[in-house]
């Protein structure tokens, strides 16, 4: 029996049990408000239903999430992912439209490639800012967050651009083994994430400068290059996600692509347990995080909040589930709760050891 | 090997009026998950008497005052304040008993002024405001009283870390304290400022201020303290009165069976000229850097190590910081193997084989949230670049052999570095260097504030590594360390080189004579 216990707590002590759990609810919430919620079907040879939507509407936040975390993992944070997914949707569009044959596969490829290579450049650039220059990381990215969007703006000479290339439209639309592409893109970057950092010794290497940058100076760790990296590579996913945005509707609307998507990336790598004061980060988390913002969308309109509560509703969610992160909060919890009537003991403070001040 | 008498604290004869403490900790218990950190530990401090918390690191010593301080709740025992039981849930309901603290690590805010850091929290007011004028002059009275030499309006980090522990010892003073806990308070302070550290407290103790005074140095305890408690891993071995305990007794209760490491170490001397006839290892030109340390020369040979001798602020760790690059020279250049070259960054001198463990373990040496294998293998792995990973039947291999050979505790290459104590941190950064393989290795203060038994394992170590032809370089501000451990002596003084001469039957009195040299007000020396 004590045995099952400490197995229960080790399992609870797991960082990833908080957003697990809260995923869990908020699924548990629509079930009860719609029994039907977790129904799947085949239509048109691919998989249908609410569960697909959530993975393919989950895919841009996860793309920039995924770039987010290693950035926050070294301390930093990069506000610029919206800017920037808003000008690789700029430049692969006007390409599209501008090419010989609007169509063509290449077209479409060739199109993402150069507005990619472009987003690395931005990354890049911030990593620049940030490691060479040391401006600190939230002045460094607003830099581009706010001329980025003049950047796009110019582009598209403030045209809303519409294309014509199914190649393209299926980075968003399509599907591929029954499942969005979308979402394939991005199982497959954070794959790609996964092996960057823990094959390589880059994630270590990460969370040694996030955690002591100076002890990780006189270690020898360039921790230059790794600033720099981290940022190209936010970037690069910053890129992909406006380009899987763009294919959603077909066009780019430099004003609104993107908008307001480093917050909710942002939100997604917090949610996943990755502390901002960097250091430890957890890929797993920053996807259960993207999969719950996802979620919560679609959660608005399936049980039914009035439009004018929308931001209301996610702001009381988000705050729960950061609370429910929250050791202090729920330590304060727990000791309120068992020290109702009838425990004259004192059992549970056993497990606050410090700042029982609540 | 000797039997411990484990004699209650609160015996028959706790009865008399005079005698009754004014904070009396009874059989105190603490568990950390499943670690007993705390084992029916007992503690009873009396008024105007400075009493000595003894032990090894991890002995229970930072625990016990944690639990009488609030920050950690006690499962088990009791406190009683003035014969009244007392329970301390936040360190708040402590201070308003009268305890206050200083802890090990400075921990005031750099960047307010040394006034605000003082009157942090009780700032004089007036029209709802602070009022600043009260408050500076408030606290260059208390600052005047104890012969702190600080300007009150300046911002605290300026300051050395020696003065801002005077400021935060000044702090706890200013409260009135009944009870003032000292946790080590002199382990970055120099002789003049442990003096001044000790008049202070001689005054507060004639008050009728009980203080309970933790240190690594036991000729600084058998200084100042009246009476001690020594623990030994989270259990009470004793209640002494200092007069009446020698320093061979006190070492046998502290560690129990390990004292003949402490033997050992004490008839290794050693006497090995370097081979000076080849090239140096590693030669400094005029190295210098504005502020810091003014043109100096040094050689260093292979298989020698060379003792940095100095005062706090003397320039010994300012020299070794721009030998390896952690600082860059205003002046001159560090030639390794002959190879002239500005060291621009740490990382040019690790590629050279050049190695340096900072004085400061906790900004610049640990991290943290990483395991012991990761921090072990950092070096290595930064210099081999995040693309080559180190093969995991390497990694596995290096990091086993490293916890045996230094002995280091809990022997979990999994474990959070953070949780492990002072000691077994300095190891894993030892070996974090020795995994490099350098031809130098630089040792600041890599001893400080570790227990007597680590101590005496990384002397062992530094000594075998010389004689396998490792240069190095090793600075502390214990003499006997210094001269026990080098080949050749280099005395630093207000930022230069005053002396450098062969280890041969030099003595710590020959060391402080060559220090006082110029100004021969040195007194009653620590060491």
């Amino acid at each position: 029996m004590p045995e099952t216990q400490t197995g229960l707590q080790r399992a609870l002590r797991h960082p990833l049990v908080w957003p697990v759990l809260a995923l869990v609810v908020l699924l548990v919430v629509n079930v009860v408000a719609k029994p039907g919620f977790f129904d799947i079907r085949m239509q048109d040879g691919h998989l249908y239903g609410n569960l697909i939507d959530i993975v393919r509407n989950s895919a841009p936040v996860l793309l920039v999430a995924l770039g987010m975390t290693l950035v926050i993992a070294t301390r930093g944070i990069d506000l610029s992912v919206g800017a920037i997914a808003a000008i690789s949707a700029a430049i692969a569009c006007t390409r599209i439209v501008g090419a010989g044959d609007e169509g063509a596969l290449t077209t479409a490829v060739m199109a993402c490639t150069y507005a990619l290579a472009v987003c690395i450049v931005l990354g890049a650039w911030n990593g620049f800012l940030v490691s060479v220059l040391g401006i600190q990381p939230i002045i460094a990215t607003l830099v581009l967050m706010v001329a980025g969007r003049g950047i796009s703006m110019a582009i598209t000479d403030g045209q809303i651009t519409t294309v014509h290339n199914t190649w393209f439209s299926d980075l968003a639309t399509g599907y591929v083994l029954t499942l969005p592409i979308a979402f394939i893109i991005a199982l497959g970057i954070l794959a790609l994430t996964a092996v960057l950092t823990r094959r390589t010794a880059l994630g270590m290497l990460i969370e040694a400068v996030g955690i002591n940058p100076e002890a990780s100076r006189l270690a020898g760790v360039r921790s230059r290059t790794i600033i720099w990296t981290v940022y190209a590579f936010s970037g690069f996913c910053a890129g992909i996600a406006g380009l899987v945005i763009a294919a959603n509707t077909n066009s780019v609307n430099a004003n609104s692509l993107g908008l307001w998507i480093e917050l909710d990336a942002i939100l997604a790598v917090v949610i996943g347990g990755t502390s901002l004061a960097g250091g430890r980060f957890s890929l797993t988390g920053t996807l259960i995080g993207a999969l719950f913002i996802a979620t919560l969308a679609r959660t608005v309109n399936n049980i039914g909040i009035p439009s004018e509560l929308n931001y209301l509703f996610k702001a009381v969610v988000v705050i729960a589930v950061c609370l429910l992160q929250s050791p202090k909060a729920r330590s304060a919890f727990r000791v309120r709760r068992s020290s109702g009537p009838g425990s004259p003991g004192s059992t549970a403070p056993a497990l606050v050891k410090t700042g029982s001040a609540a | 090997m000797t039997q411990m008498d484990l004699q209650p604290a609160h015996g028959p004869k706790a009865s008399s009026d005079a005698d009754r403490p004014v904070i009396e900790m009874r059989d105190i218990s603490i568990t950390f998950g499943s670690v007993q950190a705390l084992s029916e530990v007992s503690l009873r401090l009396r008024a105007g008497e400075v009493h000595a918390l003894m032990g090894e690191n991890g002995a229970g010593k930072s625990t016990l005052i944690k639990a009488l301080t609030g920050v950690y709740s006690i499962d088990a025992g009791t406190v009683l304040v003035d014969g009244e039981q007392h329970e301390f849930s936040s360190p708040a309901a402590s201070q308003a008993a009268g305890i206050s603290t200083v802890y090990q690590e400075v921990n005031l805010l750099p960047n307010l002024t040394v006034a605000e850091n003082m009157l942090l929290g009780r700032e004089p007011r007036r029209f709802g405001g602070i009022n600043v004028r009260a408050m500076n002059r408030r606290a260059r009275a208390t600052l005047e009283s104890l012969g702190i030499d600080v300007d009150p309006t300046s911002e605290l980090g300026e300051h050395p870390i020696a003065i801002q522990q005077l400021v935060a010892i000044a702090r706890a003073v200013d409260v009135e304290a009944r009870v003032l806990i000292l946790d080590e308070p002199t382990s970055s302070l120099d002789t003049d400022e442990v003096a001044k550290l000790f008049e202070v407290m001689r005054r507060l103790r004639d008050q009728g201020v009980a203080i309970v005074f933790v240190s690594h140095f036991l000729d600084q305890v058998y200084e100042i303290a009246d009476r001690m408690t020594i623990l030994r891993n989270g259990r009470l071995v004793t209640e002494r009165m200092v007069a009446e305990t020698t320093q061979l007794e006190l070492v046998k209760l502290m560690i129990g069976r390990e004292l003949e490491v402490l033997e050992r170490l004490d008839r290794k001397v050693s006497a090995r000229t370097a081979d000076e006839s080849g090239v140096p290892v590693l030669r400094a030109v005029g190295v210098g850097r504005k502020g810091a340390l003014e043109a100096t020369d040094l050689d260093l040979y292979e298989g020698e190590v060379i003792g940095l001798a100095g005062l706090l602020g003397s320039g010994r760790t300012e020299l070794a910081r721009l030998l390896f690059g952690a600082d860059s020279t205003d002046t001159g250049e560090v030639v390794i193997r002959s190879e002239r070259r500005r060291l621009r960054s740490p990382r040019h001198a690790i590629d050279r084989k050049v190695a340096f463990s900072s004085e400061d373990r906790k900004a610049e040496g640990v991290i943290g949230d990483l395991t012991v294998a990761d921090n072990m293998l950092l070096a290595l792995q930064a210099s081999r670049g995040w693309l080559r990973p180190i093969p995991q039947a390497t990694r596995t291999k290096l990091v086993e052999q490293y916890l045996q050979a230094l002995d280091i505790r809990p022997a979990d290459p999994t474990a959070l570095m953070r949780n492990l104590s002072g000691g077994n941190q300095q190891k894993v950064l030892l070996a974090r260097w020795l995994i490099t393989e350098p031809e130098v290795l630089i040792l600041d203060e890599p001893t400080r504030g570790i227990d007597i038994g680590a101590k005496a394992q990384i002397q062992a170590k530094v000594a075998e590594l010389s004689a396998q032809g490792m240069a190095v370089v090793f600075i502390s501000a214990e003499l006997e360390e210094v001269l026990r451990l080098s080949d050749r002596l280099v005395v630093m003084r207000d930022r230069r080189k005053i002396d450098e001469r062969p280890n041969n039957d030099v003595t710590v009195g020959d060391v402080l004579e060559i220090i006082a040299g110029e100004t021969r007000e040195e007194e009653g020396p620590r060491a």
